[in-house]
């Protein structure tokens, strides 16, 4: 038992200390900014990343995966008490488990949210970990060919499946790919679109760009829109169990929510966001005469969604894991902290670091564990949390992201990149521009091109190599057809109706 | 021609500004050894770009970016002149008081940090920032940065052992 035998040497490196207080900090910031809103999981990472410069990369990213699917739970709290997403995939959360609240029901909504988040987060680690060794074997039959191919393909599909205009999104993806190109030449070492600034010979940092769009970017947004109406319904959650009959219900919807979730975060741009639009509306067609209909405070309706954004918040991680090509915004920043921690994204993580492979895998399951514990009994200092006014708020992540951005490499010239970078996340704002796949492209940027020279230079500078290798032309054409697909009308009707909400 | 989407028209400007711009910059780099040294290079862009004989240069991924990021945009702008949105997508007010507080915020952290230290930027930080809501008070406003200060410090100064200045240059 291959399995068994690496989720022994997983769990080893999960139960020391170090990783231990790693997955807990993680998830308990995870909860923290779940809870608030108007921060993301994004910017978070990324405000985090350089105070994990002095970690080892295995308690590292354990603390910074803890944070994405941490992010999950909390935001459901949100959603139940104040009928705000705390996180968007707790959108739909908030339709009735906000309800339920209202009905003097929210000690259940909470804890159906939060056990069927752990179940599916649980059930989301095993599949991770029994999918990524065949997944890994077909990665090494890739040739630079096949991983500019797949990359398009991650690119594309990351959009066609995310909200937001297609046109648009794959447009911020080109500017994301070519912001990358500032930099030196790796092969000849010719300094690219730096404009004779030294500072820019190395290229912009990741985390200057994902923190000016999302940290600072957002704060401006944020700031531009009217403040939200906030009602606790619930100042003290007294029952936090919920009845037999509400578990009869929830279960069913757990279960199709955690297989559905699964499914979903694997596909690129799927991640948890979509996973729990799609299960909501599921659940919506599956369950038949629900004793209270959907809107009304229906517990379906926050099982299933709750159960799947979590398993595909754990499943996005099997193609960052084993291909090096991450799903959405939040897993592109962990790939960046992999290659800053010299760890290059890709099938050899596995069999070149399988303590930080399989570590990470076991982290989730006491991570989720421990979520539990934070979102169930500690629950009253989150509904206290939610008491802070935002403009109390936001100075503080504001500091955080300019620190973070300065302990990048001890440069105010960094600084300075990082205000100019949050005046055009606000004009993106404006203009209707998802900043998400732009920092997709950047990210992948560098490996794209380095891949397709390589391909190039293999096949005499002739392009056809691209479609005369069968895998390459394969996931091409899925590039293509995607596409297509969302480009028939019936279907981007439909696209745009699903998306209505954001 | 009237504009009937705002948004998409400006966005898609942007990217054809920005596409030329990058595209202009990339014919400044080699786009591969063949093109160098033989002459039918200089005869077309397309000739460059499509008759490699071996590895492409530093110029050949930027500038094949940059020609797709400006045939998009063009198709933004098209997009943006021809189909009717609702309310011609108008852009909206700009939010120039949150807009201008936290980027001079951020402007002054960075200024500030070097000769000022921690314990003078954070102050000015939050100071500043705060000045980008509509509900400022110097009460609360005071306290946070007092609390910030300490926080920041306690946190990243004394715990994680960053290199950040603490006290002002004149000071230590």
């Amino acid at each position: 038992m291959d399995l068994l035998h690496n989720l022994g040497i997983g769990l080893a490196v999960a139960f020391t200390v170090q990783n231990l207080l790693a997955a807990l900090f993680g998830c308990t910031v995870g909860t923290l900014i779940g809870v608030l809103p108007g921060i993301g999981s994004v910017a978070t990472i990324a405000m985090l990343l350089p105070a994990t410069y002095g970690l080892d990369a295995t308690p590292a990213l354990i603390l910074l995966a803890g944070v994405y699917y941490g992010a999950q739970y909390g935001g459901s709290t949100t959603a139940i008490l104040i009928n705000v997403p705390g996180e968007s995939s707790s959108l739909v959360t908030a339709i009735d488990g906000y309800q339920m609240a209202r009905q003097g029901r929210a000690g259940a909504a909470l804890s159906v949210a939060a056990l069927g988040s752990c179940f599916a987060g649980c059930v989301g680690a095993v599949i991770l970990a029994a999918l990524a060794p065949p997944l890994t074997q077909l990665a090494f039959r890739f040739g630079p060919a096949e991983y500019f191919s797949l990359m398009v393909l991650g690119l594309i599909g990351a959009v066609v499946l995310a909200s937001g205009s297609l046109i648009k999104s794959i447009a911020m993806i080109l500017l994301g790919l070519l912001l990358a190109q500032i930099n030196t030449d790796a092969i000849s070492r010719t300094p690219r679109f730096s404009f004779d600034l030294p500072q820019l010979g190395d290229g912009i940092s990741f985390v200057i760009i994902a923190i000016g769009l999302f940290g600072f970017g957002e704060i401006i947004a944020n700031l531009g829109r009217p403040a939200e109406h906030r009602e606790v319904y619930a100042r003290r959650v007294e029952d936090l169990w919920p009845d037999s009959r509400d578990l009869a219900e929830a279960w069913p919807s757990v279960l199709r929510g955690t297989a559905l979730g699964s499914v979903l975060g694997v596909l690129p741009g799927g991640g948890a966001l979509l996973a729990s639009i799609a299960s909501y509306s599921v659940e919506k067609k599956l369950t038949r005469s629900p004793r209270i209909p959907f809107g009304k405070g229906a517990i379906q309706g926050v099982a299933g969604p709750e159960s799947a954004n979590n398993a595909g918040a754990q499943t996005s991680f099997i193609p960052l894991l084993t291909l090096g090509i991450p799903s959405n915004a939040a897993m592109a920043l962990i790939v960046g902290a992999m290659t800053v921690k010299g760890i290059q994204p890709g099938p050899q993580v596995m069999t070149s670091s399988p303590q930080l492979f399989w570590g990470l895998i076991a982290s989730m399951w006491i991570g989720n564990a421990m979520l539990v514990v934070l979102n169930l009994p500690l629950v009253g200092i989150w509904i206290k949390l939610l008491a802070v006014p935002y403009r109390v708020l936001f100075p503080a992540v504001s500091l955080l992201c300019c620190i973070g951005v300065y302990t990048l490499g001890g440069s105010a010239f960094d600084v300075y990149l990082a205000a100019l970078v949050a005046c055009v996340g606000y004009l993106f704002h404006k203009l209707g521009c998802e900043p998400a796949p732009l920092l997709l492209g950047f990210i992948l940027g560098p490996m794209m091109e380095e891949n397709l020279r390589h391909a190039l230079l293999l096949s005499h500078g002739d392009w056809g190599t691209f479609v005369t290798r069968p895998l390459s032309s394969g996931l091409l054409g899925a590039a293509a057809l995607l596409i297509m697909i969302v480009t028939l009308p019936s279907i981007k009707q439909q696209r745009e109706v699903a998306f209505q909400e954001d | 021609m009237r504009i009937k989407s705002e948004r998409d028209f400006w966005a898609g400007l942007m990217f054809v500004v920005v596409g030329v711009a990058f595209a202009v910059a990339a014919t400044d780099y080699s786009m591969g050894p063949a093109c160098q040294s033989q002459d039918p290079c200089a005869a077309s862009l397309w000739a460059r770009f499509s008759q490699l004989s071996e590895q492409p240069g530093a110029g050949y991924f930027p500038l094949g970016l940059s020609i797709l990021l400006a045939v998009v945009g063009a198709g933004v702008l098209f997009k943006a002149l021809t189909f009717e949105s609702v309310a011609g997508d108008p852009i909206g007010q700009v939010a120039w008081r949150p807009l201008v507080a936290v980027v001079a915020s951020v402007v002054l952290f960075g200024v500030m940090l070097e000769p000022f230290g921690l314990v003078l930027t954070v102050p000015v930080l939050v100071v500043v920032s705060s000045l980008a809501s509509d509900a400022f008070r110097w009460k609360g406003v005071l306290v946070a940065a007092v609390v910030l200060t300490v926080l920041s410090w306690l946190i990243f100064v004394w715990a994680l052992k960053l290199a950040i200045p603490v006290w002002p240059a004149f000071v230590g």
